[in-house]
């Protein structure tokens, strides 16, 4: 269970989604979806494989059109932005992909300067090396400052990942299935490092995944998203203990009765 | 619902000139958005010297073979047809033509579509697949600027030098080859290549090299960029970048020669 009780402010909205549809061809991913979240909280959205998840955050900072639909983040309408206001925007969000995405080519030391040079000006080197080595140290790898990407393990690249985001200080954190592909106790990691994120730097996160084990450490409230739409929206509990529906109970059930060895 | 359920199943030629139409115009705003870019500030100088280094010094090596080798083995097939007609001291102003107007920018181009082109289809493809390009996209950074615009440069501007320098390496394989069959001195050999060329063939070479380098660059980057389908489709951008380029190639060069020809018959 989360132990830090993060100060909520649930007057303040940092993201409004009303009615949003996004579709591919026939598919149609999100029916009508509507979600807020607020100022220092951690919203942790659930669901199957398939069902959009990722398609909602790619939305939120202009990597997919919706197809209609409102989507809000910091009192900006993304979908009316300019080019280079969406560009000023992108900068307060922090997005951490599933796959890290970290660029092959680059040292660690280069992919996190990477934000910071092109889009912090007259900075000195000094700054750079401080501000690298100040992320890297708090999500504790800075002995990989000059390794390349394919040198890392998948949690070593994913906290680098996390690192390259908190770089330029965002107000608002995306993170794409942040414990996929990792073993129960660098998951584990992974999520005390969102927590830890979310206390130092007060950012206000959106988390992708469906590990229920990581839905419960990390998240303030949780919502399931269930053909297409938010079914199921509460803390833990509240969205596991409510009135029993066949497929959050089915979720329920593979996270932590088939799959005991997560409890 | 499905939509096309109730729609007639049209022919598959018209579908097919349906995906080739749509794959054109998609060529066509890709081209457009290159030039739309290229004026814009900011400029990724340092991104394009990078490439310049991957895209011209990386090649030197492959370059300087097969330039070298080109201009010995064309000066030994030559020389029994002109030794028929008693004309093997014109050798050195067939190969300095050969090399300048045709083979010259025909082989680096052709080297480079195998080298260049494949290795930008991969690398931008890999970056697709990996999400890499929409995390440049999301810390505010233009891919497309950043990518594409300093890799198409790069090689518009290395390809010429690079034909350059195959038609001096080639130069010196055919005076190798020259000096030892007629004892040609260095001196001669050199006033007779630039004898035989004239301002009109360097200057066309030299266009037709930007059009090579552009056209290696712009098709490796397209694919590359509109990669799909996991590593599958990082292999197929790669090969599907090569076999483009080079067909591309011939047709330029056909097309060039046509408009040179008439230049030169017009002059």
């Amino acid at each position: 269970m989360k132990t830090y009780q993060p100060p909520i402010d649930k007057e303040k909205t940092v993201i409004t989604i009303r009615n949003l549809r996004v579709s591919f061809g026939d598919l149609h991913v999100l029916r009508g979806v509507d979600l807020d979240l607020y100022q220092g909280e951690n919203l942790v959205v659930l669901g199957r494989s398939g069902t959009g998840k990722s398609v909602l955050i790619k939305v939120l900072v202009g990597l997919l059109k919706a197809d209609s639909g409102s989507v809000n983040v910091l009192g900006q309408d993304v979908s009316r932005l300019t080019p280079r206001e969406l560009d000023t925007l992108r900068l307060k969000i922090g997005f951490s992909f599933q796959n890290s995405a970290l660029y092959d080519s680059m040292t660690v030391r280069e992919n996190l300067e990477f934000p910071l040079i092109r889009n912090v000006r007259n900075l000195s080197r000094d700054e750079i090396n401080r501000s690298v080595e100040e992320v890297l140290d708090d999500v504790g790898l800075l002995q990989a400052i000059n390794q390349m990407p394919s040198e890392l393990s998948g949690g070593q690249r994913k906290r680098i990942g996390i690192a390259r985001t908190l770089i330029l200080k965002p107000d608002i954190m995306l993170y794409d299935e942040p414990t996929a592909g990792l073993d129960p106790i660098t998951s584990g990691d992974i999520n005390d490092l969102i927590n830890e994120v979310q206390e130092r730097h007060h950012t206000s996160s959106i988390i992708i995944t469906h590990d229920l084990t990581c839905a419960r450490t990390v998240g303030d409230r949780i919502t399931m998203l269930l053909d297409g739409q938010f079914q199921r929206t509460g803390t833990f509990d509240e969205v596991f203990s409510g009135p029993s529906d066949e497929r959050v109970q089915q979720f329920y059930d593979y996270n932590f009765v088939e799959n005991k060895s997560t409890v | 619902m499905n939509v096309n359920a109730t729609e007639p199943k049209r022919p598959v030629i018209t579908r097919r000139l349906d995906r080739m139409f749509l794959a054109l115009a998609d060529v066509a705003a890709f081209v457009a958005r290159f030039f739309r870019e290229v004026f814009v500030p900011p400029y990724e100088f340092r991104e394009v010297i990078r490439q310049c280094f991957e895209v011209g010094v990386r090649s030197l090596p492959l370059i300087s073979l097969t330039g070298f080798i080109t201009g010995i083995v064309f000066t030994n097939q030559s020389r029994p047809s002109l030794a028929e007609f008693g004309a093997t001291s014109w050798l050195p102003s067939l190969i300095s033509i050969a090399l300048v107007r045709a083979l010259g920018p025909l082989v680096t181009a052709l080297i480079c579509a195998g080298r260049v082109s494949s290795n930008i289809g991969a690398e931008l493809g890999s970056m697709r697949v990996t999400e890499q390009i929409d995390a440049m996209e999301v810390s505010a950074t233009n891919p497309f600027k950043f990518l594409v615009v300093s890799r198409v440069l790069a090689t518009s501007f290395m390809v010429p030098i690079l034909v350059m320098y195959t038609v001096f390496v080639g130069l010196m394989g055919a005076y190798i080859n020259v000096h030892q069959n007629e004892e040609t001195s260095f001196p001669t050999f050199i006033e007779q290549v630039f004898d035989a060329v004239s301002f009109l063939d360097i200057f066309s070479s030299v266009i037709k090299s930007i059009v090579f380098g552009f056209t290696i660059g712009l098709v490796g980057c397209y694919k590359g960029y509109h990669s799909s389908k996991g590593t599958e489709g990082v292999g197929r951008a790669a090969n599907s970048s090569v076999v483009t380029s080079m067909f591309l190639i011939f047709i330029e060069e056909v097309l060039i020669l046509q408009i040179v020809q008439a230049i030169r018959s017009s002059g």
